[in-house]
């Protein structure tokens, strides 16, 4: 017997004894649900209360914000602390757009998709910066947007503006409107997400995120890849702030240039499970949750907020989703891929 | 002649930011860690000024002996406490633990003493208005000489300290590669530990420049933090390069102002991201041209020099 017998025997016997596998039967039963209940979503305006359209619209806005932040820091490793540039750029641009004569609902999608290009001369030297760097570096792209859009006459500095043209609406169907086009872009960015992370892009993202230099050595475009993601997460934050002038009507700079936005995103993802798919939206659901008990209670919330985030990030740094995987091995919506059966082989990784 | 002035004011100013920028710059340089509670942390310092001012009628400066060992002693608790733990966890952990430490402090200030801004000019005399004038009429302020003088002298201090005793030998030596320090015998956890002190004994001083020289609230911490890290980017991250860098920033700022009443701010914004879009790029150009350089040299002489 040569060598190449015993490495063919060894490969058979391998494979007999591990199967690569991505769908399970709880992660099958979940996607099954999800896909349900974003159908059952869809009819929410025809059964639901006005106040919890409201509260729901609000919710699928935290989503997309943790959505979009932990597909930042959690896959790409790119940690900003101004992604509230974004935000507070989306809902000005809805507000100039409409200023301008355009229906106020395309104007909110013509925002978004102007901001997400913005992004990308941004993206061209704030991606050259690492960690901290990059983390102010954001921060001071923030205060930066905020004082340009202050210059503009229509804002009127920090009194603020509305989006007028809503009125144009009645109360009802704005509400919908505004619910609908919510739930949409939570939804579609959350399938493009997970199809992302699936394909070549998501083992592209976690390789750059785990080390930048060994990805890019094995042939990782690293750079094209944390441009798509950065953009990507431009465009859903400019899509959260236009959503949230049209469920608020008002425009504040202050408000939405605050960096309390990335206060939010941090808790929601860092509790949540940073890294995992299912973390945002388990950590946008319990901020939601708090938001609403504690919320009235001013800046003890915030400071419960802060320490929250704080001790997270020393006792328990993979979040809530993060410890449940890596005790239960559970994975119910599946971006990654497990290895099944032999003598207890690795962990089920993503 | 008038640009003359905000050019000397913004030296002045420079020399402000210097100084709230060397612990940031220092912590950086040693450990690698950007603490985004930095301002915070000097606002907090500014409050303890604040304090001792009001209720005890104790001269800021003098408050300071009593505030930079509190200080010292809270970077101590700082390091052992939270940056030690997550530096261990990653890159990015610790960005988030003190981004949250950074929103504790800022809202629990907001709690004890409400959303009033405070100033501590009121408790040191003169010297918050004194100046003296320069020939051609232009007025420098007491106060602003004296804490570019502070800002230098704490840099030459720090300088002086990393180059010239065993503290400074052990710093450096875990700065540049911390397992082997290990090996020699440098402790590089309490080494960590002190610079995050002495870290926070220079922020304890910018909090009193800070609060002597302008009005301060709750929630001006996030606003120092991001002037010291443009001024430590722009100065190019060494801890002289820093004086240089809050030096530009203050003169942009200045001399914004001066073109447009929202341009103060704009314009140091725009000059940090100037200066590092110039780094990235400027960067490349000229390793382009050292490459073309080279090659124009090796076509007239051959092939000797591009054999390898």
């Amino acid at each position: 017997m040569n060598l190449t017998t015993h490495a063919a025997a060894a490969i058979g016997a391998a494979r007999t004894i591990t199967r690569v596998q991505r769908w399970t039967a709880p992660s099958i039963a979940t996607v099954s649900l999800v896909v349900a209940a974003q159908l059952v979503l869809v009819a929410g305006p025809l059964f639901l209360s006005p106040n919890v359209v409201e509260r729901l619209t609000t919710l699928f806005i935290y989503g997309i914000l943790a959505l979009m932040w932990n597909a930042l820091a959690g896959y790409a490793g790119l940690l900003s602390v101004g992604h509230q540039a974004f935000f507070g750029l989306g809902a000005y641009a809805a507000v100039r757009l409409a200023d301008w004569g355009v229906s106020p609902y395309p104007a909110l999608l013509l925002a978004a998709t102007l901001v997400g290009a913005l992004s990308l001369p941004i993206s061209a030297f704030m991606l050259r910066l690492r960690d901290g760097e990059f983390a102010i570096g954001m921060w001071v792209v923030a205060a930066l947007c905020h004082l340009l859009v202050n210059l503009d006459n229509l804002v009127q500095g920090e009194t603020g503006t509305s989006l007028i043209a809503l009125q144009a609406y009645a109360a009802d169907a704005r509400r919908s409107y505004t619910y609908w086009a919510a739930l949409g872009t939570v939804t579609a960015l959350g399938w493009l997400v997970f199809v992302m992370l699936r394909g070549k892009m998501g083992t592209a993202a976690q390789a750059i995120r785990d080390n930048e230099e060994a990805a890019g050595s094995v042939g990782v475009r690293v750079l094209p890849s944390k441009r798509l993601i950065f953009v990507l997460s431009a465009f859903g934050c400019a899509a959260a702030g236009a959503l949230w002038l049209a469920s608020s009507i008002t425009f504040q700079p202050k408000t939405y240039f605050s960096v309390q936005w990335t206060a939010y995103m941090i808790f929601m993802v860092l509790v949540g499970g940073i890294g995992t798919y299912e973390g945002p939206i388990l950590g946008a659901v319990l901020f939601f949750t708090i938001e609403t008990l504690f919320g009235a209670s001013g800046v003890t919330y915030l400071i419960g907020l802060g320490a929250t985030a704080l001790l997270f990030a020393l006792l328990m740094p993979r979040g809530i989703w993060g410890e449940i995987e890596q005790r239960l091995g559970l994975q119910l919506l599946p971006v990654g891929y497990r290895l099944r059966g032999g003598t207890g082989g690795p962990p089920p990784k993503r | 002649m008038i640009w003359l002035n905000q050019l000397v004011q913004g030296l002045m100013l420079g020399g402000y930011y210097a100084l709230l920028a060397c612990g940031l710059s220092f912590m950086f340089g040693v450990m690698g860690i950007i603490n985004l509670a930095h301002g915070s942390l000097a606002v907090l310092a500014a409050y303890m000024l604040f304090v001792l001012a009001e209720r005890f009628e104790v001269h800021p400066l003098l408050g300071l002996v009593a505030v930079i060992p509190v200080m010292a002693l809270i970077g101590w608790v700082l390091h052992r406490l939270v940056l030690e733990r997550s530096a261990r966890a990653g890159a990015l952990i610790p960005l988030l633990s003190t981004f949250g430490l950074a929103s504790v402090l800022d809202n629990s200030m907001f709690q004890a003493f409400g959303a009033d801004t405070r100033s501590l000019a009121p408790y040191i005399d003169s010297l918050s208005y004194d100046g003296w004038t320069l020939p051609g009429g232009i007025i420098v302020g007491q106060l602003a000489v004296l804490t570019l003088v502070v800002a230098i002298a704490l840099l030459g201090g720090l300088h002086l300290m990393l180059n010239h005793t065993a503290l400074g030998r052990r710093i450096r030596a875990a700065a540049h590669d911390p397992d082997t320090a290990q090996l020699v015998g440098v402790d590089a956890r309490s080494v960590y530990a002190a610079s995050t002190a002495i870290a926070m004994t220079t922020v304890a001083i910018a909090g009193a420049f800070l609060a002597m020289r302008a009005t301060f609230d709750p929630y001006t911490g996030p606003y120092q933090l991001i002037f010291a890290f443009e001024a430590v980017i722009i100065g190019g991250r060494s801890l002289w390069g820093t004086l240089m860098g809050g030096i530009v920033l203050g003169v942009a700022q200045s001399i914004g102002a001066q073109v447009h009443p929202q341009g103060f701010l704009i314009a140091g914004h725009v000059v940090f991201l100037a200066v590092l879009l110039a780094r990235v790029y400027a960067a490349d150009t000229l390793r382009r041209w050292v490459r073309s350089v080279r090659s124009r040299f090796s076509s007239q002489f051959g092939n000797r020099a591009t054999t390898p």
